[in-house]
Protein backbone atom coordinates (compact mmCIF):
# COMPACT_ATOMS: atom_id res chain seq x y z
CA UNK A 1 0.00 0.00 0.00
CA UNK A 2 3.11 2.37 0.81
CA UNK A 3 4.45 1.48 -2.37
CA UNK A 4 1.73 2.12 -4.05
CA UNK A 5 1.54 5.44 -3.12
CA UNK A 6 5.00 6.42 -3.49
CA UNK A 7 4.74 5.06 -6.61
CA UNK A 8 2.04 7.20 -7.43
CA UNK A 9 3.44 10.09 -5.90
CA UNK A 10 6.29 10.33 -8.02
CA UNK A 11 4.04 9.60 -11.16
CA UNK A 12 2.18 12.93 -10.00
CA UNK A 13 5.45 14.75 -9.77
CA UNK A 14 6.90 13.64 -13.31
CA UNK A 15 3.74 14.49 -15.28
CA UNK A 16 2.96 17.78 -13.05
CA UNK A 17 6.20 18.98 -14.33
CA UNK A 18 5.12 17.92 -17.65
CA UNK A 19 2.41 20.14 -17.47
CA UNK A 20 3.71 23.37 -16.43
CA UNK A 21 6.22 23.14 -18.88
CA UNK A 22 3.81 23.42 -21.16
CA UNK A 23 1.83 26.33 -19.77
CA UNK A 24 -1.45 24.50 -19.17
CA UNK A 25 -4.54 26.63 -20.11
CA UNK A 26 -6.30 25.35 -16.77
CA UNK A 27 -7.17 27.92 -14.04
CA UNK A 28 -8.96 25.91 -11.26
CA UNK A 29 -9.22 29.61 -9.21
CA UNK A 30 -11.47 30.66 -12.34
CA UNK A 31 -13.22 27.23 -12.62
CA UNK A 32 -14.25 27.31 -8.84
CA UNK A 33 -15.43 31.12 -8.86
CA UNK A 34 -17.40 30.35 -11.68
CA UNK A 35 -18.89 27.04 -10.41
CA UNK A 36 -19.53 28.96 -6.30
CA UNK A 37 -20.82 31.63 -7.90
CA UNK A 38 -24.23 32.98 -9.23
CA UNK A 39 -24.47 32.80 -12.98
CA UNK A 40 -27.10 34.15 -15.28
CA UNK A 41 -27.19 30.77 -17.16
CA UNK A 42 -27.35 27.10 -15.95
CA UNK A 43 -24.04 24.99 -17.02
CA UNK A 44 -25.04 21.24 -16.43
CA UNK A 45 -22.56 19.72 -18.83
CA UNK A 46 -20.84 20.78 -22.13
CA UNK A 47 -23.38 21.32 -24.56
CA UNK A 48 -26.68 21.14 -22.14
CA UNK A 49 -27.01 24.79 -20.82
CA UNK A 50 -29.95 25.95 -19.69
CA UNK A 51 -30.27 30.01 -20.37
CA UNK A 52 -32.26 31.53 -17.58
CA UNK A 53 -34.87 35.06 -17.71
CA UNK A 54 -32.87 38.37 -17.52
CA UNK A 55 -34.66 40.65 -15.61
CA UNK A 56 -33.45 44.84 -15.36
CA UNK A 57 -35.14 47.31 -14.01
CA UNK A 58 -33.68 50.22 -15.76
CA UNK A 59 -34.46 53.65 -14.35
CA UNK A 60 -38.17 52.34 -13.40
CA UNK A 61 -38.83 50.26 -16.82
CA UNK A 62 -38.50 46.55 -16.97
CA UNK A 63 -36.75 44.91 -19.36
CA UNK A 64 -36.91 41.20 -19.70
CA UNK A 65 -34.91 38.96 -21.81
CA UNK A 66 -33.47 35.90 -22.25
CA UNK A 67 -29.55 35.42 -20.94
CA UNK A 68 -28.99 33.75 -24.38
CA UNK A 69 -28.63 36.88 -26.00
CA UNK A 70 -25.47 37.42 -24.64
CA UNK A 71 -24.18 34.83 -26.57
CA UNK A 72 -23.18 34.35 -30.03
CA UNK A 73 -22.80 30.81 -32.17
CA UNK A 74 -19.55 30.68 -30.82
CA UNK A 75 -20.27 30.55 -27.42
CA UNK A 76 -18.94 34.30 -27.55
CA UNK A 77 -20.12 37.01 -25.32
CA UNK A 78 -21.94 39.89 -27.33
CA UNK A 79 -23.70 43.23 -26.01
CA UNK A 80 -27.35 42.66 -26.47
CA UNK A 81 -30.02 45.69 -26.55
CA UNK A 82 -27.70 48.46 -24.91
CA UNK A 83 -26.43 45.44 -21.92
CA UNK A 84 -23.70 43.66 -21.53
CA UNK A 85 -22.53 40.81 -19.33
CA UNK A 86 -19.01 40.90 -18.12
CA UNK A 87 -17.97 38.91 -15.27
CA UNK A 88 -20.82 37.57 -14.08
CA UNK A 89 -22.62 41.51 -13.99
CA UNK A 90 -24.66 43.19 -16.49
CA UNK A 91 -23.84 46.45 -17.37
CA UNK A 92 -24.87 48.96 -19.81
CA UNK A 93 -23.26 49.32 -23.02
CA UNK A 94 -21.44 52.17 -24.52
CA UNK A 95 -20.92 52.79 -27.71
CA UNK A 96 -17.98 50.36 -27.93
CA UNK A 97 -19.99 47.50 -26.34
CA UNK A 98 -17.78 47.88 -23.09
CA UNK A 99 -19.41 48.34 -19.85
CA UNK A 100 -20.00 52.11 -18.99
CA UNK A 101 -19.93 53.79 -16.20
CA UNK A 102 -22.97 54.77 -15.61
CA UNK A 103 -24.77 52.35 -12.90
CA UNK A 104 -27.17 54.55 -11.89
CA UNK A 105 -31.01 53.51 -12.21
CA UNK A 106 -29.91 50.15 -13.28
CA UNK A 107 -31.22 47.37 -11.12
CA UNK A 108 -30.93 43.48 -11.97
CA UNK A 109 -34.03 41.12 -10.84
CA UNK A 110 -32.54 37.84 -13.39
CA UNK A 111 -33.72 34.83 -12.39
CA UNK A 112 -29.84 33.88 -11.87
CA UNK A 113 -28.74 30.02 -11.33
CA UNK A 114 -29.21 30.67 -7.42
CA UNK A 115 -32.81 31.81 -7.66
CA UNK A 116 -33.86 28.97 -10.02
CA UNK A 117 -32.64 26.43 -7.76
CA UNK A 118 -34.15 28.22 -5.05
CA UNK A 119 -37.37 28.04 -6.71
CA UNK A 120 -36.51 24.04 -7.14
CA UNK A 121 -35.86 24.01 -3.55
CA UNK A 122 -39.08 25.63 -2.80
CA UNK A 123 -41.22 23.41 -4.65
CA UNK A 124 -39.84 20.84 -3.45
CA UNK A 125 -40.45 21.74 0.51
CA UNK A 126 -43.84 22.51 -0.67
CA UNK A 127 -44.11 19.14 -2.19
CA UNK A 128 -42.89 17.14 1.03
CA UNK A 129 -44.40 19.23 3.41
CA UNK A 130 -47.79 19.78 1.92
CA UNK A 131 -47.57 15.97 1.78
CA UNK A 132 -46.55 15.37 4.81
CA UNK A 133 -49.02 17.34 6.67
CA UNK A 134 -51.65 16.10 4.27
CA UNK A 135 -50.95 12.59 5.91
CA UNK A 136 -50.71 13.82 9.41
CA UNK A 137 -54.37 14.57 8.32
CA UNK A 138 -55.49 11.67 6.67
CA UNK A 139 -54.20 8.85 9.63
CA UNK A 140 -54.97 11.15 12.57
CA UNK A 141 -53.60 9.82 16.07
CA UNK A 142 -52.04 6.71 13.86
CA UNK A 143 -48.20 6.06 13.55
CA UNK A 144 -46.58 8.11 11.22
CA UNK A 145 -45.72 6.40 7.27
CA UNK A 146 -43.50 6.39 4.89
CA UNK A 147 -41.99 10.43 4.35
CA UNK A 148 -43.90 11.11 7.34
CA UNK A 149 -41.69 8.87 9.47
CA UNK A 150 -38.80 9.89 8.43
CA UNK A 151 -38.82 13.78 9.50
CA UNK A 152 -41.52 13.62 12.45
CA UNK A 153 -38.41 13.01 14.62
CA UNK A 154 -36.55 15.60 13.13
CA UNK A 155 -39.61 17.88 13.72
CA UNK A 156 -39.95 16.41 17.07
CA UNK A 157 -36.02 17.15 17.49
CA UNK A 158 -36.12 20.84 16.64
CA UNK A 159 -39.18 20.99 18.51
CA UNK A 160 -37.87 19.54 22.06
CA UNK A 161 -33.86 19.86 21.65
CA UNK A 162 -33.72 23.11 19.65
CA UNK A 163 -36.88 25.39 20.51
CA UNK A 164 -38.71 23.98 24.38
CA UNK A 165 -34.55 23.82 25.06
CA UNK A 166 -33.34 27.28 23.86
CA UNK A 167 -36.60 29.69 24.40
CA UNK A 168 -38.91 28.06 26.80
CA UNK A 169 -42.35 28.28 27.32
CA UNK A 170 -43.36 30.84 24.15
CA UNK A 171 -41.54 28.23 22.13
CA UNK A 172 -44.46 27.66 19.73
CA UNK A 173 -44.71 31.08 18.21
CA UNK A 174 -41.18 30.62 17.02
CA UNK A 175 -41.59 27.12 15.50
CA UNK A 176 -42.89 27.76 11.82
CA UNK A 177 -39.51 29.92 11.49
CA UNK A 178 -37.48 27.40 12.74
CA UNK A 179 -39.05 24.69 10.81
CA UNK A 180 -38.61 26.80 8.20
CA UNK A 181 -34.87 28.00 8.30
CA UNK A 182 -33.95 24.42 9.17
CA UNK A 183 -35.27 22.57 6.39
CA UNK A 184 -34.64 25.45 3.95
CA UNK A 185 -31.15 25.47 4.33
CA UNK A 186 -30.64 21.61 4.51
CA UNK A 187 -32.92 20.59 1.49
CA UNK A 188 -30.73 23.72 -0.25
CA UNK A 189 -27.08 22.42 0.91
CA UNK A 190 -28.21 19.16 -0.19
CA UNK A 191 -29.48 20.46 -3.85
CA UNK A 192 -26.19 22.21 -4.19
CA UNK A 193 -24.09 19.44 -3.49
CA UNK A 194 -26.12 17.72 -6.45
CA UNK A 195 -23.90 17.60 -9.85
CA UNK A 196 -24.77 21.07 -11.37
CA UNK A 197 -26.08 22.27 -8.47
CA UNK A 198 -26.31 26.17 -7.51
CA UNK A 199 -24.30 26.99 -4.29
CA UNK A 200 -26.89 28.95 -2.99
CA UNK A 201 -26.49 28.47 1.02
CA UNK A 202 -22.95 29.33 0.02
CA UNK A 203 -24.03 32.69 -1.13
CA UNK A 204 -23.42 35.80 1.26
CA UNK A 205 -26.89 37.35 -0.30
CA UNK A 206 -28.78 34.59 1.21
CA UNK A 207 -27.55 33.71 4.20
CA UNK A 208 -27.32 37.97 4.83
CA UNK A 209 -31.22 37.50 4.60
CA UNK A 210 -31.62 34.45 6.53
CA UNK A 211 -29.44 36.14 9.30
CA UNK A 212 -31.65 39.74 8.64
CA UNK A 213 -34.74 37.99 9.45
CA UNK A 214 -33.54 35.86 12.68
CA UNK A 215 -31.71 39.38 13.87
CA UNK A 216 -35.52 41.07 13.06
CA UNK A 217 -37.13 38.44 15.36
CA UNK A 218 -34.60 38.76 17.97
CA UNK A 219 -35.16 42.41 18.14
CA UNK A 220 -39.10 42.58 17.92
CA UNK A 221 -39.40 39.53 20.38
CA UNK A 222 -36.88 41.18 22.96
CA UNK A 223 -38.85 42.03 25.97
CA UNK A 224 -37.95 44.60 28.90
CA UNK A 225 -35.57 42.32 30.59
CA UNK A 226 -33.55 41.37 27.04
CA UNK A 227 -33.21 45.67 26.47
CA UNK A 228 -32.59 45.86 29.83
CA UNK A 229 -29.72 44.18 29.04
CA UNK A 230 -28.26 45.89 26.54
CA UNK A 231 -29.04 49.32 28.00
CA UNK A 232 -28.65 48.85 31.65
CA UNK A 233 -26.55 45.64 32.57
CA UNK A 234 -27.67 44.56 35.79
CA UNK A 235 -24.52 43.75 38.19
CA UNK A 236 -22.32 46.66 35.60
CA UNK A 237 -21.03 50.05 37.61
CA UNK A 238 -23.25 53.05 35.95
CA UNK A 239 -20.37 55.08 34.93
CA UNK A 240 -18.95 51.80 32.73
CA UNK A 241 -22.60 52.17 30.49
CA UNK A 242 -20.61 54.37 27.94
CA UNK A 243 -18.82 51.57 26.99
CA UNK A 244 -21.43 48.74 27.68
CA UNK A 245 -23.96 50.13 25.88
CA UNK A 246 -22.34 50.34 22.48
CA UNK A 247 -20.91 46.82 22.81
CA UNK A 248 -24.33 45.07 23.81
CA UNK A 249 -25.21 47.13 20.47
CA UNK A 250 -22.68 45.55 18.93
CA UNK A 251 -23.29 42.03 19.95
CA UNK A 252 -26.68 42.38 18.47
CA UNK A 253 -25.56 42.74 15.12
CA UNK A 254 -22.29 40.80 15.84
CA UNK A 255 -24.79 37.22 16.54
CA UNK A 256 -26.55 37.69 13.05
CA UNK A 257 -23.15 38.18 11.63
CA UNK A 258 -21.91 35.14 12.71
CA UNK A 259 -24.62 33.51 11.05
CA UNK A 260 -24.53 34.59 7.72
CA UNK A 261 -20.95 34.18 7.54
CA UNK A 262 -20.73 30.93 9.38
CA UNK A 263 -23.11 29.43 6.98
CA UNK A 264 -21.86 31.07 3.68
CA UNK A 265 -18.23 30.03 4.26
CA UNK A 266 -19.03 26.29 5.37
CA UNK A 267 -20.91 25.67 2.37
CA UNK A 268 -18.84 27.19 0.11
CA UNK A 269 -15.63 25.87 1.30
CA UNK A 270 -16.76 22.56 0.99
CA UNK A 271 -17.72 23.33 -2.55
CA UNK A 272 -14.24 24.85 -3.02
CA UNK A 273 -12.37 21.80 -1.85
CA UNK A 274 -14.21 19.33 -3.58
CA UNK A 275 -14.04 21.47 -6.69
CA UNK A 276 -10.03 21.14 -5.94
CA UNK A 277 -9.63 18.01 -5.34
CA UNK A 278 -10.90 17.51 -8.97
CA UNK A 279 -9.14 20.55 -10.15
CA UNK A 280 -5.82 18.51 -8.94
CA UNK A 281 -6.60 15.82 -12.24
CA UNK A 282 -6.89 18.53 -14.56
CA UNK A 283 -3.80 20.43 -12.80
CA UNK A 284 -1.45 17.33 -13.17
CA UNK A 285 -3.17 16.15 -16.59
CA UNK A 286 -2.91 12.70 -15.63
CA UNK A 287 -5.50 9.96 -15.22
CA UNK A 288 -3.58 8.88 -12.48
CA UNK A 289 -4.44 10.99 -9.98
CA UNK A 290 -8.34 10.38 -10.68
CA UNK A 291 -8.90 7.94 -8.36
CA UNK A 292 -7.10 9.66 -5.69
CA UNK A 293 -9.00 12.24 -6.09
CA UNK A 294 -12.04 10.92 -6.68
CA UNK A 295 -11.38 9.19 -3.61
CA UNK A 296 -10.61 12.07 -1.68
CA UNK A 297 -13.90 13.79 -3.45
CA UNK A 298 -15.95 11.16 -2.19
CA UNK A 299 -14.95 11.35 1.46
CA UNK A 300 -15.79 14.88 1.17
CA UNK A 301 -18.65 14.50 0.10
CA UNK A 302 -19.99 12.58 2.41
CA UNK A 303 -18.23 14.98 4.67
CA UNK A 304 -20.62 17.45 2.89
CA UNK A 305 -23.85 15.77 3.46
CA UNK A 306 -23.14 15.71 7.13
CA UNK A 307 -22.24 19.53 6.67
CA UNK A 308 -25.40 20.22 5.04
CA UNK A 309 -27.26 19.39 8.00
CA UNK A 310 -24.71 20.15 10.95
CA UNK A 311 -24.77 23.76 9.37
CA UNK A 312 -28.57 23.81 9.15
CA UNK A 313 -28.73 22.56 12.92
CA UNK A 314 -26.33 25.37 13.95
CA UNK A 315 -28.32 28.19 11.86
CA UNK A 316 -31.37 26.74 13.69
CA UNK A 317 -29.89 26.40 17.34
CA UNK A 318 -28.28 29.88 17.16
CA UNK A 319 -31.37 31.46 16.26
CA UNK A 320 -33.65 29.31 18.97
CA UNK A 321 -31.21 30.64 21.50
CA UNK A 322 -31.01 34.15 20.29
CA UNK A 323 -35.03 34.48 20.52
CA UNK A 324 -34.30 32.42 23.96
CA UNK A 325 -32.35 35.36 25.41
CA UNK A 326 -34.60 37.61 23.80
CA UNK A 327 -38.12 36.48 25.58
CA UNK A 328 -35.80 35.39 28.98
CA UNK A 329 -37.86 36.50 31.98
CA UNK A 330 -34.99 37.20 34.35
CA UNK A 331 -37.02 37.61 37.65
CA UNK A 332 -35.13 38.00 40.31
CA UNK A 333 -31.69 36.61 40.12
CA UNK A 334 -29.53 37.18 37.20
CA UNK A 335 -27.24 34.13 35.91
CA UNK A 336 -26.56 34.78 32.69
CA UNK A 337 -27.91 31.19 32.06
CA UNK A 338 -25.53 29.32 33.53
CA UNK A 339 -27.28 28.73 37.21
CA UNK A 340 -24.19 30.81 38.86
CA UNK A 341 -25.44 34.63 39.20
CA UNK A 342 -25.01 37.03 42.01
CA UNK A 343 -27.75 38.14 44.18
CA UNK B 1 -14.35 40.11 -3.05
CA UNK B 2 -17.10 39.18 -5.54
CA UNK B 3 -17.68 36.09 -3.24
CA UNK B 4 -18.60 38.49 0.38
CA UNK B 5 -20.52 40.95 -2.19
CA UNK B 6 -23.97 40.06 -1.40
CA UNK B 7 -26.43 40.77 -4.86
CA UNK B 8 -29.20 43.11 -5.01
CA UNK B 9 -31.00 40.82 -7.13
CA UNK B 10 -30.80 37.73 -5.25
CA UNK B 11 -31.34 39.45 -1.76
CA UNK B 12 -34.65 40.25 -3.70
CA UNK B 13 -35.71 37.17 -4.75
CA UNK B 14 -34.34 34.99 -1.38
CA UNK B 15 -36.14 37.96 0.72
CA UNK B 16 -39.33 37.69 -1.03
CA UNK B 17 -39.40 33.67 -2.17
CA UNK B 18 -38.27 32.84 1.61
CA UNK B 19 -41.36 34.73 2.89
CA UNK B 20 -44.15 33.02 0.86
CA UNK B 21 -42.27 29.92 1.67
CA UNK B 22 -42.41 30.98 5.54
CA UNK B 23 -45.98 31.57 5.54
CA UNK B 24 -47.27 29.34 3.15
CA UNK B 25 -45.47 26.04 5.17
CA UNK B 26 -46.74 27.78 8.65
CA UNK B 27 -50.53 27.35 7.53
CA UNK B 28 -50.65 24.89 5.56
CA UNK B 29 -47.60 22.49 6.97
CA UNK B 30 -46.28 23.84 10.04
CA UNK B 31 -49.62 24.22 11.75
CA UNK B 32 -51.34 21.32 11.06
CA UNK B 33 -48.31 19.11 11.44
CA UNK B 34 -47.88 20.73 14.84
CA UNK B 35 -50.98 20.30 16.19
CA UNK B 36 -51.21 16.65 15.02
CA UNK B 37 -48.18 16.26 16.81
CA UNK B 38 -49.43 17.40 19.87
CA UNK B 39 -53.13 16.02 19.63
CA UNK B 40 -51.21 12.89 19.23
CA UNK B 41 -49.02 13.27 22.01
CA UNK B 42 -52.22 14.00 24.33
CA UNK B 43 -53.73 11.53 23.06
CA UNK B 44 -50.74 9.22 24.39
CA UNK B 45 -50.17 10.52 27.38
CA UNK B 46 -54.00 9.96 28.43
CA UNK B 47 -54.04 6.48 27.33
CA UNK B 48 -50.75 6.18 29.13
CA UNK B 49 -52.22 7.61 32.35
CA UNK B 50 -55.43 5.96 32.55
CA UNK B 51 -53.37 2.62 32.08
CA UNK B 52 -51.68 3.69 34.99
CA UNK B 53 -55.19 4.79 37.06
CA UNK B 54 -56.22 1.61 36.03
CA UNK B 55 -53.17 -0.42 37.10
CA UNK B 56 -53.38 1.46 40.43
CA UNK B 57 -57.22 0.70 40.69
CA UNK B 58 -56.11 -3.29 40.48
CA UNK B 59 -53.97 -3.09 42.60
CA UNK B 60 -56.17 -1.18 45.05
CA UNK B 61 -59.07 -3.88 44.22
CA UNK B 62 -56.44 -7.06 44.22
CA UNK B 63 -55.05 -5.45 47.98
CA UNK B 64 -58.90 -4.99 49.06
CA UNK B 65 -59.98 -8.92 47.88
CA UNK B 66 -56.40 -9.61 49.63
CA UNK B 67 -57.62 -8.24 52.98
CA UNK B 68 -61.24 -9.60 52.19
CA UNK B 69 -59.78 -13.34 51.72
CA UNK B 70 -57.80 -12.98 54.82
CA UNK B 71 -61.01 -11.68 56.46
CA UNK B 72 -62.97 -14.55 55.37
CA UNK B 73 -59.96 -16.69 56.11
CA UNK B 74 -59.80 -15.37 59.47
CA UNK B 75 -63.58 -15.47 60.23
CA UNK B 76 -63.81 -19.22 59.12
CA UNK B 77 -60.95 -19.82 61.55
CA UNK B 78 -62.96 -18.10 64.22
CA UNK B 79 -66.24 -20.19 63.36
CA UNK B 80 -64.62 -23.22 63.35
CA UNK B 81 -62.58 -22.47 66.20
CA UNK B 82 -66.14 -21.53 67.97
CA UNK B 83 -67.54 -24.97 66.35
CA UNK B 84 -65.25 -26.99 67.97
CA UNK B 85 -65.46 -25.21 71.39
CA UNK B 86 -69.11 -25.95 71.63
CA UNK B 87 -68.78 -29.63 70.57
CA UNK B 88 -66.34 -29.60 73.15
CA UNK B 89 -68.08 -28.05 75.69
CA UNK B 90 -71.32 -29.78 74.56
CA UNK B 91 -69.54 -33.42 74.63
CA UNK B 92 -67.72 -32.39 78.33
CA UNK B 93 -71.58 -31.19 79.11
CA UNK B 94 -73.40 -34.45 78.33
CA UNK B 95 -70.45 -36.51 79.90
CA UNK B 96 -70.74 -34.43 82.94
CA UNK B 97 -74.36 -35.19 83.15
CA UNK B 98 -74.08 -38.63 81.94
CA UNK B 99 -71.64 -38.89 84.36
CA UNK B 100 -73.97 -37.31 87.48
CA UNK B 101 -76.85 -39.40 85.84
CA UNK B 102 -75.02 -42.73 86.51
CA UNK B 103 -73.53 -41.29 90.31
CA UNK B 104 -77.24 -40.07 90.84
CA UNK B 105 -78.73 -43.77 89.45
CA UNK B 106 -75.90 -45.58 91.72
CA UNK B 107 -77.04 -43.59 94.33
CA UNK B 108 -80.31 -44.58 94.57
CA UNK B 109 -80.18 -47.82 93.39
CA UNK B 110 -77.80 -48.24 96.42
CA UNK B 111 -80.42 -47.10 98.60
CA UNK B 112 -83.27 -48.95 97.08
CA UNK B 113 -80.61 -52.50 97.68
CA UNK B 114 -79.87 -50.68 100.86
CA UNK B 115 -84.11 -50.75 101.70
CA UNK B 116 -84.75 -53.71 100.15
CA UNK B 117 -82.48 -55.29 101.79
CA UNK B 118 -83.53 -53.70 105.48
CA UNK B 119 -87.38 -54.64 104.46
CA UNK B 120 -86.35 -58.50 103.51
CA UNK B 121 -83.86 -58.90 106.83
CA UNK B 122 -87.25 -57.67 108.95
CA UNK B 123 -89.18 -59.58 106.89
CA UNK B 124 -86.89 -62.46 107.53
CA UNK B 125 -86.78 -61.68 111.62
CA UNK B 126 -90.50 -61.41 111.37
CA UNK B 127 -90.52 -64.67 110.05
CA UNK B 128 -87.67 -66.25 112.28
CA UNK B 129 -89.99 -64.85 115.26
CA UNK B 130 -93.03 -66.53 114.00
CA UNK B 131 -91.24 -69.71 113.09
CA UNK B 132 -89.90 -69.75 115.87
CA UNK B 133 -93.20 -68.75 118.44
CA UNK B 134 -94.67 -71.47 115.83
CA UNK B 135 -91.91 -74.00 116.65
CA UNK B 136 -91.77 -73.32 120.26
CA UNK B 137 -95.11 -73.54 120.71
CA UNK B 138 -95.70 -76.86 118.81
CA UNK B 139 -92.51 -77.99 120.84
CA UNK B 140 -93.87 -76.68 124.31
CA UNK B 141 -97.40 -78.65 123.36
CA UNK B 142 -95.78 -81.78 123.31
CA UNK B 143 -93.17 -81.12 126.24
CA UNK B 144 -95.01 -79.79 128.13
CA UNK B 145 -96.85 -82.15 128.99
CA UNK B 146 -95.58 -83.21 132.15
CA UNK B 147 -94.29 -80.25 134.77
CA UNK B 148 -90.84 -81.44 134.73
CA UNK B 149 -90.51 -80.77 131.41
CA UNK B 150 -92.18 -76.90 131.92
CA UNK B 151 -89.44 -76.45 134.67
CA UNK B 152 -86.73 -77.37 132.84
CA UNK B 153 -87.76 -74.78 129.64
CA UNK B 154 -88.62 -71.94 131.91
CA UNK B 155 -85.11 -72.29 133.20
CA UNK B 156 -83.48 -72.16 130.09
CA UNK B 157 -85.24 -69.12 128.20
CA UNK B 158 -84.21 -67.50 131.34
CA UNK B 159 -80.80 -68.21 131.08
CA UNK B 160 -81.03 -67.57 127.33
CA UNK B 161 -82.30 -64.04 128.11
CA UNK B 162 -79.44 -62.98 130.77
CA UNK B 163 -77.08 -64.16 127.27
CA UNK B 164 -79.16 -61.54 125.45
Amino acid sequence: MKKLFILLFSFLTITAQAASSEGGEFKPGDMITHHIADDYTWHFADGAVLYLPVILIDNGKPVVFSSSNFYNEHHELVPYNGYVMEHGHIYRANAAGEPSEDKAGLMDFSITKNVASMFISVALLFFVFFSIAGSYKKNAGKAPRGMQSFFEPIIIFIRDEIAKANIGPKYERYMPYLLTIFFFIWFNNLLGLMPGGANLTGNIAVTLVLATLTLLITVFSGNKSYWGHIFATPGVPKWLAPIMIPVELIGIFTKPFSLMVRLFANITAGHIIILSLFSLIFIFESIAVGPLSVAFATFMNFLELFVALLQAYIFTLLSAMYFGGAVEEHDHVDDMGHGDGGH
Amino acid sequence: MELVTPNFGLIFWQLVTFLIVLFLLTKFAWKPIMSALRERETSIENALSAAEKAKLEMQGLKAENEKLLAEARMERDKILKEASDAGNALVENARNKANEEGSRLIAQAREAIENEKLAALTEVKNMAAALSVDIAERILRKELSDPQAQQALAQDYIREVTLN
